[in-house]
């Protein structure tokens, strides 16, 4: 059996009171786009900062294609391509610079150091801007600049933090693309962290981590239809917690408060939007009915909402 | 690992002919000092104060130079440059030592500038001497490097250098024979000095820019080896150390 390319066992992470990771085991197949989803603070930065060798899990296992990340983490670094939140570039130094140290840091130089530079250069759209300093680029760049750093040495794992933080929407739409062609073309593993629901929609699975643990993990399409039901969200006209209690009672069902609204997951929800209407039509300001995205899947298991 | 400790040396000198008024910063108090401190004691202080203290100034022009440079690892760490450093594969002693080569470097060219002072300080060392004092300089600039990325390693914020660099380095330097000799000093003075890993090179520096023959020269030369080798040890240590 081939190794998997991100082998995580029982891992946990303590720190002081601070249980960040409470026993995460999943694992990456080489080739996949797997992103790691979650609101911040659940747990995601953590995971990142084990995986890079940063810093060293409590307890538990991390293996990067077989590598022990923690017992050989000279050998793990070798096959890893890291692009972090806040981009690691020296502002003092030009693009080309930054790309150069970065090259020697991983042992390349010479013809193949060259090529490699002037590729990533092309390839960011970055040429135009080669001998300018990092410091002077705007947020955007400067993500690109980081992602070509990470890029050059060929890695066979590419873990990014957040990588669309801070981009305009065509901007991320592009790193996406960028990102799944790298899988396509070059059989790059691609792990990411993001608590934006596009991002992780695009994988080719995701896994939701909540509070240190994983609550679901799989392909987007197939946590979507384990829920096997619509989605039906009511915002009251009045006290939410009061309607919940109300409609409970008459049609004896599942009703969570989200937010300011109602929540219920059930079958042909439209036939039940009249019934609903007009038992309660004065509390209720408005009703709508859709079927769940990987938003529904995360509250479906959490019990709150991704994003605000 | 030879190309990791050349880039991470070449940054440190890129850096500097970029914002040179950072390093050249740590030049210009020594020599300050120097000239008011040497010329207002003057012959107060027996074969005149200027000449005593210029190995001292020489010394602690390193020191700062070597502090100064190795603070830029705090900002490093803030500015998130540093974590891309570490999660490369790059050995954890190339690191250091090409950290510690570009601190060094910028040292020793602080201290041949302040050599060029020296017909201004009475001493009249032969060109032997000259390079033997560099290569003192250089020697210790590598040790006091180490010790500055040990110290800075686990600090949050620049402020935290400036306690550690006033509370415990300024008094190792006061404490080297930089500004006194140990031979008129109390009994518990003289003891500290004997110990303070930066006597044997202000011995060396002194020895050699006065021509006074010292006998223990080899012996004070492996004593500042000594103390570069354990800075960079230490250092190194640290380094590879994942955090929690």
């Amino acid at each position: 059996m081939t190794a998997q390319a991100l082998e995580v066992t029982d891992l946990r992470h303590r720190y002081g009171e601070r249980e960040s990771l409470r026993g995460l085991g999943f694992s990456v197949a080489p080739a996949d786009l797997f992103a790691l989803l979650g609101p911040n603070g659940g747990g995601k930065t953590t995971l990142f900062r084990i995986i890079s060798t940063l810093i060293a899990p409590t307890s538990g296992t991390l293996e990067v294609f077989g590598v022990d990340v923690v017992a050989r983490p000279a050998e793990a670094r070798r096959s890893m391509g890291v692009v972090f939140q806040s981009p690691a570039v020296d502002p003092w130094l030009t693009v080309i610079e930054n790309l150069r140290h970065h090259g020697y840091l991983y042992g390349m130089s010479g013809a193949a150091l060259n090529r490699g530079i002037e590729h990533a250069l092309e390839r960011f759209g970055l040429s135009p801007r080669a001998s300018d300093r990092a410091g002077a680029l705007s947020g955007g760049l400067r993500r690109r600049v980081e992602l070509a750093k990470a890029l050059l040495p060929e890695p066979p794992l590419l873990v990014l933090d957040e990588p669309s933080s801070g981009l305009d929407p065509t901007a991320r739409r592009e790193l996406l693309q960028e990102l799944r062609r790298l899988r396509d073309d070059a059989g790059t593993t691609i792990v990411l962290t993001t608590h934006m629901i596009e991002e992780a929609a695009v994988a080719d699975r995701v896994g939701i981590l909540h509070e240190g643990r994983l609550v679901a993990i799989g392909t987007p399409r197939d946590l979507v239809d384990a829920i096997g039901a619509d989605i039906l969200t009511i915002d009251p006209a009045g006290n939410a917690a009061a309607l919940q209690q109300k409609v409970k009672e008459r049609f004896d069902l599942d009703v969570t408060i989200v937010g300011a609204t109602l929540r219920i997951e059930r079958k042909r929800a439209h036939e039940f939007v009249p019934k609903l209407v007009e038992a309660f039509g004065n509390d209720i300001a408005s009703v709508s009915v859709g079927k769940p995205t990987l938003e529904d899947v995360f509250t479906h298991h959490t019990g709150t909402r991704l994003s605000s | 690992m030879m190309l990791a400790v050349y880039s991470l040396w070449r940054r440190d000198v890129v850096r500097f002919l970029r914002q040179p008024s950072r390093i050249v910063g740590a030049l210009l108090t020594p020599v300050i000092f120097w000239f008011v401190i040497g010329s207002g004691v003057g012959t107060s202080f027996e074969g005149g104060f200027l000449s005593y203290y210029f190995p001292g100034s020489l010394a602690l022009i390193v020191l700062f130079t070597a502090i100064f440079s190795t603070i830029s690892i705090v900002e490093d760490r803030q500015e998130g440059f540093l974590q891309g450093v570490l999660a490369s594969p790059a050995p954890r002693f190339a690191i250091v030592l090409g950290k510690a080569l570009g601190s060094t470097t910028l040292a020793v060219l602080n201290g041949v500038l302040f050599l060029l002072l020296i017909p201004f300080s009475g001493l009249t060392p032969g060109a032997g001497n000259l390079l033997a004092a560099v290569a003192c300089v250089a020697l210790l600039a590598l040790a006091l490097s180490g010790l500055g990325i040990l110290i800075a390693w686990p600090l949050k914020s620049t402020q935290g250098f400036h306690a550690v660099m006033n509370v415990a380095l300024v008094p190792m330097w006061l404490l080297s024979g930089a500004l006194f000799p140990a031979t008129g000093a109390s009994p518990w003075v003289r003891t500290l000095m004997r110990f303070n890993p930066l006597t044997p090179a202000v011995e060396i520096l002194r020895a050699v820019l006065t021509n006074t023959p010292a006998a223990n020269l080899a012996s004070a030369a492996g004593s500042v080896a000594l103390f570069a080798l354990v800075t960079l040890s230490i250092a190194t240590l640290l380094v590879s150390r994942p955090s929690r």
